[in-house]
C-alpha cells in the first residue's frame, strides 16, 4: 500500500474501492449465499442430498461426457490450430473467425440446432437411423453438445503457442538428422503439452457446468442422460432448495479446484514457454 | 496478433522452398487440412446452417409471420434492456478494475485477478440459483419480508407496499446477467493495460494533466480497441445467456421471457418454425459479433504492424 501511495498516478483509492465493492456485491456475497445455505444442513442431510443414486448417476454422465468431449477437442483442436497457423489456404481468416462461434452463439440456439440435426428425422440422425444408431436423446447427444461448446477453448489456447514456435528448433532438429515425425514428436509436441492440458481443463470445466446446449439434445432421462446442472433445476422446481444448493456446492468446489489447476497450468505453460 | 501475421507471412513465403525435414509432406498437409475443415464443418457450420434452414422450412412468409409475434417482440425488448444495463455496468467495473490492477502494486493483487475470473468457473445454473437463494421466497430477503419482528419495520412495510420482487421479475434477470458477464471486459483490459505500462501516463501527469484528463486523453485512446473487443463479447453473452436467466425468470410470457427463453418455450410447444425464427435472430447476433471481433483483431494487427515498421 505504502508504495502505491507514492505513485504519481491518481485514482488508486477510487478504482480499488469501486472494484472491491462491486465484486463483493455482485459475485462474492451471492456466491457465499450458497455455502451459508448448506451450513444450515446437518451432515446427514447434506450427504443424502449429494449422494443419492440419481445424483451420483448425474455426476457420472456429466463427468464422462465432459471428459470424452474435452479429449476429442484436444485431438481435433490441435489439428485445427496447427492447420490454421501452418497451412495457408483460401478462406483461412473466415474459418479462423468461425472457430469462436460456440462462444458467440447462445447456448439455447446451439441446443435446438444440434437436436434438429441429430434427431432421428434430422439431417445427420436420419443417415444413422437405418443402422440403429441413435444420437439425440442418448449419452452420445450429451457428448456432441459438449464437444461443440468446448472446441474454441483448445484451439485458442494452443494456437498462439504454435504461432510462437521458433523455426530454429525444427531446423536444428532436422539438421541433426531427425526426420519430420521425430521432430514433431520430440521437439514440437512437448512444447505444446502445457497449452493442450490448459485447453483440455478449460473445455472440461466449461462442459461440467454447461446447461443450455445439452438440455434439448439429451432427453433428460433420470439415471441416464440427466446432467448435474439440470438436476439442480429439477430440485428447484420441486422447491427442494437445500437439495439444489447442496449439489451446487459440490459443483462449485469442483469448478474452483479446476480453476486453481488451470491457473497453475497456465503459470507452468508460461514458464515452459519462456525457456 | 501482430506476431501471428508476421509469422504466417514468413511461413507463406518460406513454404515453397523449405527442406522437407522442417516442413510437412504434401499428403500430410492435405489430409490434416481436410480433417480440420471437415471437423469444423460438421460441428460448427452445420448447426449454424440448420438454424436458418429450419427457420425458412415453410418459406419466407411463414418466417416473418412467426417473427411478428407480440410475445417475441417483448422478449426481444427485454433482452435488449438487460444487455443495455449489464454491459455498461460491467464496462465501468472493468475499466476501474484494470486501472487499479495495471497501474498500481498492492498486496493481494493476484487474488483479486482470480476472484474477478470466478463467474467464468461457475455453472450458469448455479449463477441463477445463488440469486434465488438471496432474493427468492425462501431466501434471505424473502424471509425478511415475512419476518415477524423485522430489524427495520418501515423497510419491510415499504418493500411489501412496492410489491418488491427480484426473482421471477426483471431485476433478477438483470442481476444474473451481470454476474455471468462480469469478467469479460475486465479480463480483456487487465493484460492489455499491463503490457502498455505507465510511461505515457507519467508523461501526461508530469506535463500537468489531471487524473481524469490523463484517463480520457491518454489511457482511453490506448485501450479503445481492447475495450470495444470486451464490450462485443460481453454483449453477446448478455443477450444470449440462457441457464442463469432460466432459473431466475419464472418464464412468464410477455413479462419475464428473454429471447433465448422464448426460443425454448416455442420449441417445447413444438412450434419449430417460430422457435428457429427467433433463434435465427440470435444466430445473426452471433455472426455480427464474430465479424466485429475479427475486424477489431485485424485493425489491431495492422496498427501493430505499422508501429513495428515505423
Amino acid at each position: 500500500m505504502s508504495r502505491s501511495h507514492r505513485s504519481v498516478i491518481p485514482g488508486f483509492g477510487l478504482s480499488l474501492g469501486l472494484t472491491i465493492t462491486y465484486l463483493s456485491l455482485i459475485v462474492l456475497l451471492p456466491l457465499s449465499a450458497a455455502f451459508i445455505k448448506t451450513l444450515g444442513m446437518t451432515w446427514e442431510e447434506f450427504w443424502t442430498a449429494v449422494g443419492s443414486p440419481r445424483v451420483i448417476a448425474s455426476y457420472r454422465i456429466s463427468f464422462l461426457a465432459s471428459f470424452a468431449a474435452a479429449s476429442v477437442n484436444c485431438v481435433f483442436g490441435l489439428i485445427v490450430a496447427w492447420v490454421l497457423v501452418r497451412y495457408p489456404f483460401p478462406g483461412r481468416k473466415i474459418v479462423d473467425a468461425l472457430v469462436d462461434l460456440p462462444f458467440a452463439l447462445p447456448t439455447a440456439v446451439a441446443g435446438i440446432a444440434l437436436t434438429a440435426l441429430y434427431a432421428p428425422n434430422g439431417w445427420i440422425g436420419s443417415l444413422l437411423a437405418p443402422y440403429g444408431i441413435k444420437i439425440a436423446f442418448t449419452e452420445i447427444g450429451v457428448f456432441i453438445a459438449l464437444t461443440f461448446i468446448g472446441l474454441p477453448f483448445v484451439v485458442r489456447t494452443v494456437q498462439p503457442i504454435i504461432e510462437e514456435l521458433e523455426p530454429e528448433f525444427e531446423e536444428a532438429s532436422a539438421s541433426l538428422g531427425a526426420n519430420r515425425w521425430q521432430t514433431i514428436r520430440r521437439v514440437i509436441l512437448p512444447q505444446l503439452v502445457p497449452a493442450l492440458l490448459t485447453g483440455f481443463a478449460m473445455a472440461f470445466a466449461r462442459a461440467l457446468g454447461e446447461y443450455g446446449s445439452v438440455v434439448f439434445i439429451s432427453g433428460n432421462m433420470p439415471m441416464r442422460t440427466e446432467i448435474t446442472p439440470l438436476l439442480i433445476i429439477t430440485k428447484l422446481e420441486q422447491y427442494d432448495y437445500k437439495g439444489a444448493t447442496a449439489i451446487a456446492v459440490v459443483m462449485l468446489v469442483t469448478s474452483f479446484t479446476l480453476l486453481l489447476l488451470i491457473n497453475l497450468l497456465q503459470k507452468w505453460s508460461r514458464r515452459h514457454h519462456a525457456v | 496478433m501482430a506476431s501471428s501475421v508476421v509469422s504466417s507471412l514468413q511461413h507463406a513465403a518460406a513454404a515453397g522452398h523449405r527442406p522437407l525435414a522442417t516442413r510437412d509432406a504434401d499428403w500430410v498437409r492435405y489430409t490434416l487440412t481436410a480433417v480440420a475443415l471437415g471437423f469444423l464443418a460438421l460441428f460448427l457450420l452445420l448447426p449454424l446452417v440448420a438454424v436458418f434452414a429450419e427457420a425458412f422450412r415453410r418459406g419466407i412468409g411463414a418466417y416473418f409471420t412467426a417473427l411478428n409475434d407480440p410475445d417475441g417482440m417483448h422478449a426481444l425488448k427485454l433482452t435488449l434492456l438487460t444487455a443495455a444495463i449489464a454491459v455498461p455496468a460491467n464496462l465501468v467495473f472493468g475499466v476501474s478494475a484494470a486501472w487499479c490492477i495495471a497501474k498500481f502494486n498492492f498486496p493481494g493483487k493476484s487474488l483479486l485477478i482470480t476472484l474477478i475470473d470466478l463467474p467464468f468457473a461457475v455453472s450458469p445454473v448455479i449463477s441463477g440459483l445463488i440469486f434465488v437463494l438471496l432474493f427468492g421466497a425462501q431466501g434471505w430477503l424473502g424471509h425478511y419480508l415475512d419476518a415477524e419482528n423485522p430489524a427495520l419495520p418501515w423497510l419491510q412495510a415499504w418493500l411489501i407496499e412496492q410489491d418488491f420482487k427480484v426473482i421471477f421479475a426483471v431485476p433478477g434477470i438483470v442481476l444474473a446477467t451481470v454476474f455471468v458477464t462480469f469478467p469479460f471486459i475486465a479480463r480483456e483490459l487487465i493484460p492489455l493495460m499491463q503490457t502498455q505500462g505507465n510511461d505515457e501516463e507519467y508523461a501526461a501527469i508530469t506535463l500537468g494533466a489531471s487524473g481524469w484528463q490523463t484517463f480520457w486523453r491518454v489511457t482511453l485512446p490506448n485501450i479503445k480497441w481492447g475495450l470495444f473487443y470486451g464490450v462485443i463479447l460481453c454483449n453477446a453473452r448478455a443477450m444470449g445467456e440462457f441457464g442463469a436467466v432460466s432459473v431466475v425468470s419464472g418464464h412468464i410470457r410477455g413479462q419475464t421471457n428473454t429471447l433465448p427463453l422464448h426460443v425454448e418455450i416455442l420449441y417445447n410447444e413444438y412450434q419449430f418454425v417460430a422457435a428457429f425464427a427467433a433463434a435465427s435472430i440470435l444466430a445473426l447476433l452471433a455472426l455480427v459479433t464474430l465479424v466485429l471481433k475479427s475486424l477489431v483483431e485485424w485493425a489491431h494487427a495492422r496498427r501493430h504492424a505499422a508501429d513495428a515498421a515505423s
